[in-house]
């Protein structure tokens, strides 16, 4: 097997792992579009990434965590509803990548790697990175299980019960931030959120419980990476997009099964 | 601090924005009584509560309770997504400070033993209410708060988790505040009923309640609907497959010992 592949497969079965989990929260508790709008805001991190010279997947980290900081503060005001306040983020920032980006111009950064992902050029650096911040979001998730759960059910119940809800929800943006950070290189920035909730849609289908929810979709995560990047090398088809179309295809198939569940 | 006192609210307001909802309440929950919070929409009754539970910090007054007060919250309503996937028993394990005797023993005392494998998305109202109970006594709390407890329960079902919330204080021996819409349901089984329209309209013993004249104001004589309500008691119930079955106790049911008058 050829190296960039290997690094490849590598990189997306790590990032899969990972977002079956959290793709899970993501779908419970209706966050789509904030996963969205961080994502969006990677490309920022890439622009302030070239201008002071940081480590990009650095850069990107960061700006996604400070961006998910500055939507939990901003939720609490009255005067915007969230989904706007989200829809204004998320394109301005892309906006304002996009425009850094091309004010940098003794640079050359190429736009659709980071919009559409490129799995098959992943070094050994970001397989560092992925598996690096990856096990230290699923040690966190791990740790936290339980109060995420129980605050996703209901906040109010949760802190009557002791826990701390405002520090738990925190938590969890944080990780989603930190995920999309991750998984950029994988599928893009436009293409991430998909990544989080396809698989952990369709692990709905075959889930009686959270934690088999959770593990099913890392594993639906890993299936449709390893499609993906199969179709890709076959059919010539960029990989990132190839791993979405694989995961919207067990999508459907799950969909049409007649499938009998407990819960 | 009256010793017998779980909790003593003295002097609160609480307002959002201009609006106050909460209007210089005073008042008591007491160790084994039950309290129940009548009033009409908007009359503060959730804010209270939400005071009580520490969920809201009131603008004025003082709420004073024990820092190692046990309390067990039943909220409104709970919206689990459909997408997630929750059986009864794992939803009560969430409830990571109980152990599996406790959720045995919580389910056992609302009667729902049977639903424990069953998910929470194919629960009927009343018995997903009874679940949040069970959740609540898992804390074996010596305050029990419930935000409306019959919502989208039949009448019949109401009647008979008014009971259960009865039987619940005997045996924990704990305070109930609850929050109701219909005085005359819930009558049997409170100690001390508070009509609130963001102040105390009155408050005492249920009876003397329904006659006091701010209850009337605020909600009517009781119409002759209610009194066909009270004298209408079936001699039978159902278990959950819709079988009859008799009547565990004929005389609490049929209200002969008190000559049919109410």
């Amino acid at each position: 097997m050829p190296e960039f592949l290997l690094l490849a497969l590598l990189g997306g079965i790590g990032v899969a792992l990972v977002a079956g989990p959290l793709g899970s929260f993501v779908v419970w508790r209706r966050m789509a579009y904030f996963g969205d709008t961080l994502a969006h805001s990677a490309l920022l991190g890439i622009a302030v990434g070239v201008l002071f010279d940081i480590n990009f997947n650095l850069a990107v980290v960061s700006c996604c965590v400070i961006l998910a900081l500055i939507l939990v503060s901003l939720q609490r005001q009255r005067l915007v509803a969230t989904d706007t306040l989200l829809g204004i983020m998320a394109h301005s920032s892309l906006s304002l990548g996009l425009v850094a980006v091309a004010l940098l111009d003794d640079v050359r950064v190429d736009l659709m790697e980071y919009l559409f992902g490129d799995l098959l050029a992943i070094t050994p650096i970001d397989l560092l990175w992925i598996y690096g911040g990856g096990g230290i979001v699923m040690l966190l998730i791990w740790r936290l299980w339980n109060p995420l759960l129980a605050v996703t059910i209901n906040e109010e119940l949760a802190q009557v019960e002791g826990v701390p809800v405002a520090r738990i929800r925190l938590a969890l943006m944080l990780l989603i931030g930190v995920v999309i950070a991750i998984a950029m290189k994988v599928v893009g920035i436009l293409l991430i959120t998909s990544l989080l909730i396809i698989p952990a849609a369709s692990a709905r289908r075959l889930a009686n419980s959270p934690e088999q929810m959770a593990v099913s979709a890392s594993l639906l995560g890993v299936v449709a990476v390893l499609l993906g990047l199969f179709a890709s090398m076959q059919f010539d088809t960029p990989a990132g997009p190839s791993v979405v179309v694989a995961a919207l295809l067990q999508f459907l198939l799950l969909y049409s099964l007649p499938l009998r569940r407990v819960a | 601090m009256n010793p017998a006192n779980l909790v003593e609210i003295s002097g609160l307001s609480i307002s959002f924005g201009n609006n106050t909802v909460i209007d210089n309440i005073s008042m008591a929950l007491k160790q084994g009584e039950i309290t129940t919070l009548i009033g009409p929409n908007g009359a503060g009754k959730t804010t209270l509560v939400k005071a009580v539970l520490g969920l809201l910090t009131p603008n004025e007054g003082v709420i004073k309770r024990s820092a190692t007060l046990r309390i067990g919250y039943m909220p409104q309503k709970l919206h689990i997504d459909t997408t997630f996937p929750l059986t009864v028993e794992r939803f009560l394990k969430t409830a990571a400070f109980a152990s599996t005797a406790d959720r045995h023993q919580a389910l056992q005392s609302v009667r729902a033993e049977n639903l424990l494998k069953q998910s929470v998305h194919s629960l009927s109202g009343g018995e997903m209410q009874r679940v949040l109970l069970a959740r609540a006594l898992l804390r074996k709390p010596e305050l029990l708060v419930l935000d409306e407890p019959a919502q989208g329960v039949d009448i019949n079902g109401q009647t008979e988790l008014y009971k259960l919330i009865a039987s619940i204080r005997d045996k924990y021996n704990c305070a109930v505040l609850m929050i109701s819409h219909d005085l005359h349901l819930v009558m049997a089984a409170t100690d001390q009923v508070i009509c609130l329209n963001h102040h105390i309209c009155c408050s005492g013993h249920p009876e003397q309640v329904s006659t006091d004249p701010s209850y009337i104001e605020l909600f009517g004589i009781p119409g002759a609907e209610n009194l066909a309500l009270y004298s209408h008691h079936h001699n039978h119930r159902h278990d959950n497959h819709g079988d009859i079955l008799p009547l565990p106790d004929t005389q609490e049911s049929d209200h002969t010992a008190c000559g049919g008058h109410h």
